[in-house]
């Protein structure tokens, strides 16, 4: 959506600092997906301890966003598709911060499977793939107020549910075959758990720049599989 | 264009253009005025708020060069009809300015003045009661009961104000518009007519008229937005201030106009 200057100079200034920072929060979280994914296909457990110290960056870009958000609303009283965008960025910068929580999970993750035998899934690797682009994608919409965009985000958590059905058959296959494997295998299926909820959230980030973009909140969501009706019939082929 | 109300509005303008000479102030503007809400009108300077409001009482008709088309009902009665008494329009329709201008006489008098001239008292007692009762609405009544003898400018003035709003009740109008009635005001006395605005909801019709974003916001259920003559967009408040539908108007409310 073009949008002229306003007559105020300093106030684009703010939105835009504003936006950027929500920017560099989105790609720092971004990054700890991918990097707390690379840890635990590695199994570098110093890795992933500097992915745990890095979240505190991310809570630290959470509390200055809500700072500028707050400062935003007190001085400059903003109207319409700005009230809207200072909003987004406000509950966003909350659900980033899960986000950074989510992969900062995956990471503490990476010790307690160092010794195991079970090799974390092919498909481990492309979910977190996946659910990474999500979250760039649902933050480049709100860089770029483009609601097409965010429309687009929200289409792929389908796969991501998908993703997690099938990790959640085949760890449940290596559970029954060995029981050695039940406590890596469960760690896998949190990390799995994560990186769905990921997902989810970089959908609710979409929804808030679709609504920032547009003012219209989009409706229902396109229902993928669902993740929580996996019975017992389904595990033995 | 929205113009839903959930009664039959009070006020209705159709098709309604004013001239000053040769120029349009006022191009062809069509709208409902309900008494369930209090209706603001913003806009830029110049762009024919205060000119519109003022054909809603034919204030237009003191300034010589100016000449309103269109159909404007009271209750379906329409104020530009041969027979309409003007005196008793103004009456129905009351009116509060920019700046207070109350008489120069006393506080009483101020407000005594309207229903006196129009017999809406019978006897003196009848007068003090719809003094105290104007006073009273006006949320005035508790700072000025023991002074009422003093003069009516010597208050301040957020004060004078409610002396004004006093003054247009006590006639017991069907409509009240206000025009910028606090740009004067420091923010407390605005905060004061504001709470009375809100207190006057529902018991008349209110229109008002400010250049104060934040005021209409806070005021306000319905929004008029004006821009060159023309109303741009009309709707709940909310939704303009939120979301509104016109370029124009989101360029205006969020300060990108010029």
């Amino acid at each position: 959506m073009p949008n002229t200057g306003h007559t105020v100079k300093a106030f684009d200034e703010e939105l835009d600092q504003l936006r950027a920072t929500v920017c560099e929060m989105g790609g720092l979280a971004e990054a700890a997906i991918r990097d707390a994914m690379e840890a635990l296909v590695r199994r570098d457990a110093a890795g992933a301890a500097a992915i745990v110290e890095r979240d505190k960056k991310i809570d630290a870009l959470e509390a200055e966003i809500e700072r500028r958000a707050v400062q935003i609303i007190a001085l400059r009283a903003p109207m319409a598709d700005d009230l809207r965008e200072v909003v987004a960025a406000l509950k966003i910068a909350g659900v980033v911060e899960r986000i950074g929580d989510y992969a900062k999970n995956i990471a503490k993750r990476v010790p307690s499977i160092e010794d195991s035998k079970i090799r974390p899934l092919s498909l481990l690797p492309e979910m977190a793939r996946i659910a990474g682009e999500m979250v760039h994608n649902a933050l480049d919409a709100f860089a770029a107020r483009d609601a097409a965009k965010a429309e687009a985000v929200r289409e792929r958590d389908a796969a991501v549910d998908d993703f997690y059905n099938s990790i959640f058959r085949a760890l449940l296959t290596h559970m029954m075959e060995n029981t050695h494997n039940i406590t890596p295998a469960t760690h896998l299926l949190f990390a799995a758990k994560n990186l769905e909820r990921i997902g989810d959230h970089a959908t609710n980030v979409a929804e808030m720049v679709y609504f920032a973009a547009t003012g219209v909140h989009l409706t229902d969501r396109p229902k993928g599989a669902d993740t929580t009706e996996i019975g017992q019939g389904d595990l033995v082929d | 264009m929205d113009t839903e109300t959930t009664t039959l509005p009070k006020m209705t303008a159709h098709g309604v253009s004013v001239f000053y000479g040769e120029k349009k102030a006022i191009d062809n503007v069509s709208i409902e005025v309900s008494r369930e809400h209090v209706t603001a009108f913003i806009g830029p300077s110049g762009c024919g708020k205060s000119t519109f409001l003022r054909t809603l009482n034919r204030m237009n008709d003191t300034v010589a060069s100016a000449r309103v088309e269109g159909d404007i009902r009271l209750d379906g009665e329409d104020i530009y009809s041969p027979d309409m008494d003007v005196v008793q329009l103004r009456a129905r329709v009351g009116m509060v300015f920019q700046k207070p201008n109350p008489f120069p006489k006393s506080i009483y008098e101020n407000v005594a003045y309207g229903p006196r001239i129009h017999g809406l008292a019978a006897n003196k007692a009848e007068l003090d009661t719809i003094v105290e009762r104007s006073l009273k609405r006006a949320g005035l009544w508790e700072e000025v009961k023991d002074r009422l003898a003093e003069s009516g400018t010597a208050l301040s003035g957020g004060q004078q104000q409610r002396l004004c709003i006093a003054r247009a009740i006590a006639v017991d109008p069907e409509v009240i518009l206000m025009d910028e009635p606090c740009s004067a005001l420091d923010p407390i006395a605005t905060a004061k007519i504001e709470e009375l605005i809100h207190e006057l909801r529902g018991r008349y019709a209110i229109v008002i008229v400010t250049h104060n974003m934040q005021q209409a916001a806070r005021v306000s259920q319905r929004t008029a937005f004006f821009h060159l003559g023309h109303l741009v967009e009309y709707g709940e408040t909310s939704a303009i201030f939120t979301n509104p539908r016109e370029t124009r108007t989101k360029d205006y409310i969020t300060g990108r106009y010029g």
